[in-house]
């Protein structure tokens, strides 16, 4: 089974995050970008399913800026066999909608022809938790969100899922698409020689015009600000004073 | 502007907090219909038709919408859309597994974790963990969008909305149903609870995760948790807090052993009292907290528990 997985460059986690103050957006310049830790873990999961020897081969397509390559070249340093980069832009402040995303990526798999997407459940950019599901309805493919356990049994995939009361398990029919929550996996380190050889690895790039696929925005950005900044409060120096301060401020009977 | 809320339902019973909250964020925008889809569902669409602003509730029963299959219930939703201009669900595990295939199906965007109702096409929603607010607004002919309900007010009940029971589903049997572990608690539910204690990697065991439930019990309190403490089994899943947890508001969140990482701050930042109680002074999460404690939780929780 070939197995299809889309990453995303992102701002590296650990970055604090800076809101322009003329309200056109989060402050991209000279930051740490890294693949968003969801795709981290897909990844993760499409390779260990080919070392398994249940997937042949593990396609990687990212959208969006040239230097997405980079996030590539990990991907394929982490085990995947081939990249595909779709350049959208040039300005890495233009969010690609998931609704344009997911056409985009449709239009890879009916030429790739996967059995399987396997993609991390948000981007921790715009938190928007959408092109998995939107890839899978216009595939007209089932949908497993938020995975924390697969298992493969013939052309049917057993997954448990995150969901607010507890674990779901559900069992799709292939192919399907996945999206992947934080505890399926730990993603491996790409080892020197790995990322070595990932520099010959064959990585095509693509534009959305080669798709015939129109990505303009749904949605106009009418700003973008600073949340209402919390203050410090006091620091007790006991349990009895904390108590107090509680019963002051309304907080306990 | 007429708009369809999906109300939230397991087991037959409706999250009537959830559902009456989101009534509070859409009904300057039109009429609101609720539908309620499940195996049994005439209870819960009882309930939704008590509260205050619903005009009409919408009955789907069928087994295939019992266990929230994202498949099923997104094609019943598509063939009712064209009466509406907004889709609208609390932005819950379900509700996200389930609103984008519907925008997808639709052909328009879906606008995940909207905090703030603008006008019938803006809406405020937070990006980078709560880091940025980003207002947008959306030029689709119909809008869907998730609702966070931690900081709204639940619309009151006494209303009687008619009740129509709707018929004729298509199911795309794509996915089946196996099992369902959710743990049954006696504690308040953490997304509606007005006290929340929540324990972190500090707290060290599953064993010692107990002092934390103590606690919140001594104060009617639901249990939360970091990542850190679900992903060392301290704690279940269903029980995280943050970016890619649960989002909460109550009126008082005591955070203890837990550091402040920016993606747990993302849940629970908009609580109205915030304690912290870290033997590290350094740690972040005083910088939001209303009242902290520099302290060991080991002695510091039984003291307080027993305080109380
Ligand atoms: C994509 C992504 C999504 C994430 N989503 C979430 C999320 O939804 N929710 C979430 O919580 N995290 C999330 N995280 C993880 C987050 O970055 C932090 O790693 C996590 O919140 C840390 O949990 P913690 O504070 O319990 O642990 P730590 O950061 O290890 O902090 C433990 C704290 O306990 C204190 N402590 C230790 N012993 C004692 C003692 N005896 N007495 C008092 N204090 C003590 C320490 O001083 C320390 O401050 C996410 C991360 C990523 C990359």
């Amino acid at each position: 089974m070939k197995v299809l997985v889309p990453i995303k460059r992102v701002i590296d986690y650990n970055v604090k995050v800076r809101v322009k103050s003329d309200g056109s957006g989060v402050d991209l310049a000279n930051v740490k970008m890294s693949m968003n830790p969801f795709d981290e873990i897909a990844v993760e999961e499409a390779v260990r399913l080919k070392e398994a020897g249940k997937a042949n081969e593990v396609v990687v397509v990212s959208i969006g800026v040239k230097q997405a390559q980079e996030t590539l070249r990990t991907a394929l340093a982490m085990g995947a066999d081939r990249a595909i980069l779709i350049v959208t832009t040039e300005d890495p402040q233009d969010d690609i909608e998931p609704l344009a995303i997911a056409k985009l990526l449709k239009a890879v798999c009916e030429e790739e022809k996967p059995a399987l997407v396997i993609c991390g459940k948000q981007a921790i950019d715009n938190d928007m938790n959408a092109t998995g599901q939107m890839l899978s309805a216009m595939l007209g493919w089932a949908q497993a969100t938020f995975a924390s356990k697969v298992t493969f049994d013939g052309d049917r995939a057993t997954v448990t899922r995150e969901v607010d009361g507890g674990l779901q398990t559900i069992k799709v029919r292939i192919p399907a698409v996945i999206t992947v929550d934080l505890r399926l996996n730990e993603p491996r380190y790409a080892s020197l020689p790995n990322i070595m050889k990932s520099k010959k690895k064959p990585l095509t790039e693509k534009t959305p015009s080669d798709y015939a696929i129109d990505i303009s925005p749904r949605l106009e950005v009418v700003k973008t600000v600073e949340p209402d900044a919390r203050k410090a409060g006091v620091i007790v120096s006991s349990v009895g004073e904390l108590v107090a301060k509680l019963r002051q401020a309304g907080a306990i009977g | 502007m007429n708009v369809l809320l999906l109300s939230e339902i397991n087991n037959g019973e409706l999250s009537l907090d959830a559902t009456a909250r989101a009534v509070t964020a859409v009904k300057g925008i039109g009429e609101i219909t609720v539908l309620c889809a499940g195996t049994t569902v005439s209870v819960a669409a009882e309930a939704a038709a008590r509260i205050e602003g619903v005009s009409k509730v919408l009955v789907a029963e069928d087994t295939a919408f019992g266990h929230r299959l994202a498949e099923p219930t997104a094609a019943l939703i598509v063939s009712l859309a064209q009466d509406y201009s907004h889709i609208v669900a609390p932005a819950t595990a379900d509700a996200k597994n389930i609103l984008p295939r519907i925008a997808a199906l639709l052909d328009v965007m879906v606008i995940s974790d909207v905090s703030r109702v603008v006008d019938a096409d803006t809406f405020e929603r937070p990006i980078y963990a709560g880091n940025a607010i980003q207002t947008v607004r959306s030029t689709d002919a119909i809008k869907l969008a998730s609702i966070r309900t931690s900081t709204l007010n639940a619309a009151s009940l006494g209303g009687a909305a008619p009740i129509e029971t709707i018929n004729g589903f298509d199911d795309p049997s794509l996915s089946e149903w196996v099992e369902d572990k959710i743990a049954e608690s006696d504690r308040p539910d953490l997304t509606s609870a007005s006290v929340i204690v929540s324990g972190g990697r500090g707290v060290g065991s599953e064993a010692d995760f107990a002092m934390i439930g103590r606690l919140a019990d001594k104060l009617g309190a639901a249990v939360g948790a970091s990542r850190a403490a679900v992903d060392a089994g301290f704690a279940p899943n269903d029980w995280q807090v943050g970016q890619t947890g649960k989002v909460v508001a109550p009126d008082l969140y005591i955070a203890i052993g837990i550091s402040g990482a920016i993606q747990h701050l993302a849940g629970m930042k908009d609580s109205r009292i915030i304690v912290a109680i870290n033997k590290d002074e350094e740690a972040p999460i005083f910088q939001i907290a209303d009242f902290g404690l520099v302290a060991d939780l080991f002695e510091t929780v039984p003291e307080l528990t027993d305080a109380l």
